[in-house]
């Protein structure tokens, strides 16, 4: 969908279901995920259809995934780490599994 | 500790209120959302201009600003997300509610300035939850975050100066756009042109506006002017975008399609504090009542900035300014009356533009009032018939549309349905948007889990 011109600056390694990403610091989860062409960051819980981020800015709620673990985190206002695992989300979040 | 002066938002409104205030001697902080100060406007800024990629006069502004602000000892907490807020009561000043990564803490402060900023028009159409579909706000994000470029074939529908900034830094970029759809309405300038004359006193703004313009038409990019309807097709992501022009529809094949129709303030915090809220029927869109220097109908909380009604982010950052010594007034410190006179005097030219703006860019009818097929919630996936059918059952207002049909149930809260919903109940009632009233809104303000509630130190739970 995105994608990282030769030159942009990339320092941090993310995980998009296991794919590597290399992304600038200080950009989103929600970012690594529309670089990585995955198609889709949650199935809807209403209609079960794919969805991706949207807004980027905090407003849609539609980038709800998976940050190392934990479910409906808010992509789009979490900043990439070394190492973090980003996975797309199905339906509503499991909660029950969540890390505190 | 009950501090003087909390702001929420660390863009140029919350930053420039953060250094007037603190540099009278007021305990100030500001929260954000955000990892870094400088809001969507300068995002990244401090980033970028380490690396040397500041482009032009409003990056370098805006970087001095975040510099001044980083050098004023206002106290900056960022990547926090304030859930709740609570007005005075009982002797005791404002109580905020905040999170940063599981921790929630309760911050008493005396005054409160919310300098939310904007958020982009919703513009429900068909197909727009399809993956591919995104606004033009978010790939600049993405552009200046972290220097990304969208797929092609791209294709760009919408109105206002933010499409055609972004298809600027596109260019510079190297990237050629396919398709700009233009969907401003016939009548925009018939109906800006005699605002002309004042926005000449804006004049610098005004010229570059124009040399995006211009450039713009030069460059190979195709457009296509008064298009009055968008469609996104893809069975699971964008295939196609179909437009509607006075000719009829035509269809072009699109990876990504960027929309844009224009930013409204975010009333979502203030409204629920219950502060005052008129609709703006020019704008269509609803924004806080306010008195001098971003003074509200709540004692003690001021807003400013673009929260307050669009005024792009010089005005933003003057208006800062001026509701961080308003609020430094109202605590007994004394105000330099030049010092507020010259930053009067310094908004007026920024200003100058705006009804010019404005009149160019209220909505086409058809995104206001949009067809019964298509879905205006994007959370729970009601559609604008839903929301017309509820009405015709007798309810009166977007509370009782929200009850019967989910619509603003969602995570979003209504930050994405809400104008519809206003629109839609008023054009089915037949009244006033203003009568048709707003999503009554409540804490908390973002989703937060039990665990989050329960992180709340013991000393600080009431109720």
């Amino acid at each position: 969908m995105f994608r990282k011109p030769p030159d942009a600056p990339a320092g941090v390694t993310v995980f998009v279901a296991g794919q590597p990403v290399r992304m600038a610091a200080g950009e989103s989860a929600a970012a690594a995920v529309l670089l990585a062409d995955l198609g889709f960051s949650r199935s809807h819980p209403v209609d079960g259809g794919a969805r991706l981020p949207y807004c980027m800015m905090g407003v849609c709620f539609e980038c709800l995934m998976v940050i190392d673990g934990a479910p409906g985190r808010q992509g789009c206002l979490v900043p990439v780490r070394e190492g973090m695992r980003i996975e797309p989300m199905a339906g509503l979040p499991d909660l029950a599994g969540a890390p505190p | 500790m009950e501090l003087d002066l909390a702001i929420v938002g660390a863009g140029p409104a919350g930053l420039g209120a953060a250094i007037e205030a603190a540099g009278l001697g007021l305990s100030v902080v500001v929260l954000d959302e955000q990892p870094a100060p400088g809001g969507q406007v300068h995002r990244a800024i401090e980033v970028r201009k380490a690396a040397g990629r500041l482009d032009g006069e409003d990056d370098r502004d805006g970087a001095a600003l975040v510099a001044a602000f980083r050098a004023s000892g206002a106290v900056h907490w960022p990547s926090v997300q304030v859930w709740r807020m609570d007005p005075p009561a009982g002797g005791a000043g404002f109580r905020l509610v905040a999170t940063q990564d599981g921790a929630s803490q309760v911050i008493a402060a005396k005054r409160v300035l919310l300098a939310v900023g904007a958020l982009e028009r919703p513009a429900p159409f068909p197909g727009w939850t399809l993956p591919g579909v995104l606004t033009v706000g978010a790939a600049q994000i993405l552009l200046k975050s972290g220097g990304n470029l969208p797929a092609a074939p791209l294709v760009i529908a919408g109105q206002g100066p933010l499409p055609l900034l972004f298809a600027s830094q596109l260019a510079k970029a190297g990237m050629v756009l396919d398709l700009i759809l233009d969907t401003a309405p016939a009548e925009a300038w018939r109906r800006a042109l005699p605002h002309l004359p004042g926005a000449l006193r804006g004049w610098q703004q005004l010229a570059r506006g124009l040399r995006l313009m211009l450039a713009l038409r030069r460059s190979p990019a195709r457009r296509v002017a008064r298009v009055r309807e968008i469609e996104a097709l893809g069975e699971h992501r964008l295939e196609a975008v179909r437009y509607r022009t006075k000719a009829g529809w035509a269809q072009v094949p699109a990876t990504i399609l960027l929309v844009h129709e224009g930013v409204i303030p975010n009333v979502q915090p203030a409204m629920s504090l219950g502060v005052e809220h008129v609709w703006d029927d020019g704008q269509a869109c609803w924004r806080p009542k306010l008195g001098v220097d971003g003074e509200t109908s709540v004692p003690g909380l001021f807003i400013a900035g673009d929260a307050a009604g669009i005024g792009g982010w010089r005005v933003a950052a003057i208006d800062g300014r001026l509701a961080g010594l308003r609020a430094a007034e109202t605590l007994g410190v004394s105000i330099d009356a030049a010092r507020r006179s010259r930053l009067r005097l310094e908004r007026r030219p920024h200003a100058a533009l705006r009804p010019f703006l404005d009149a160019l860019g209220r909505p086409r009818e058809e995104l206001l009032a949009p067809a019964d097929a298509t879905v205006v919630c994007r959370c729970e996936m009601v559609t604008a018939g839903t929301v017309r059918a509820a009405v015709q059952a007798g309810a009166t207002g977007p509370n009782e549309v929200k009850i019967r049909t989910r619509c603003g149930m969602g995570p979003c809260q209504g930050r994405l349905c809400g104008p519809s919903l206003t629109m839609l109940v008023a054009e089915a009632r037949g009244v006033s948007p203003a009568e048709a009233g707003h999503l009554r809104i409540r804490p908390p303000l973002k989703p937060v889990t039990l665990g989050d509630m329960a992180g709340i130190p013991l000393e600080d739970r009431s109720g």
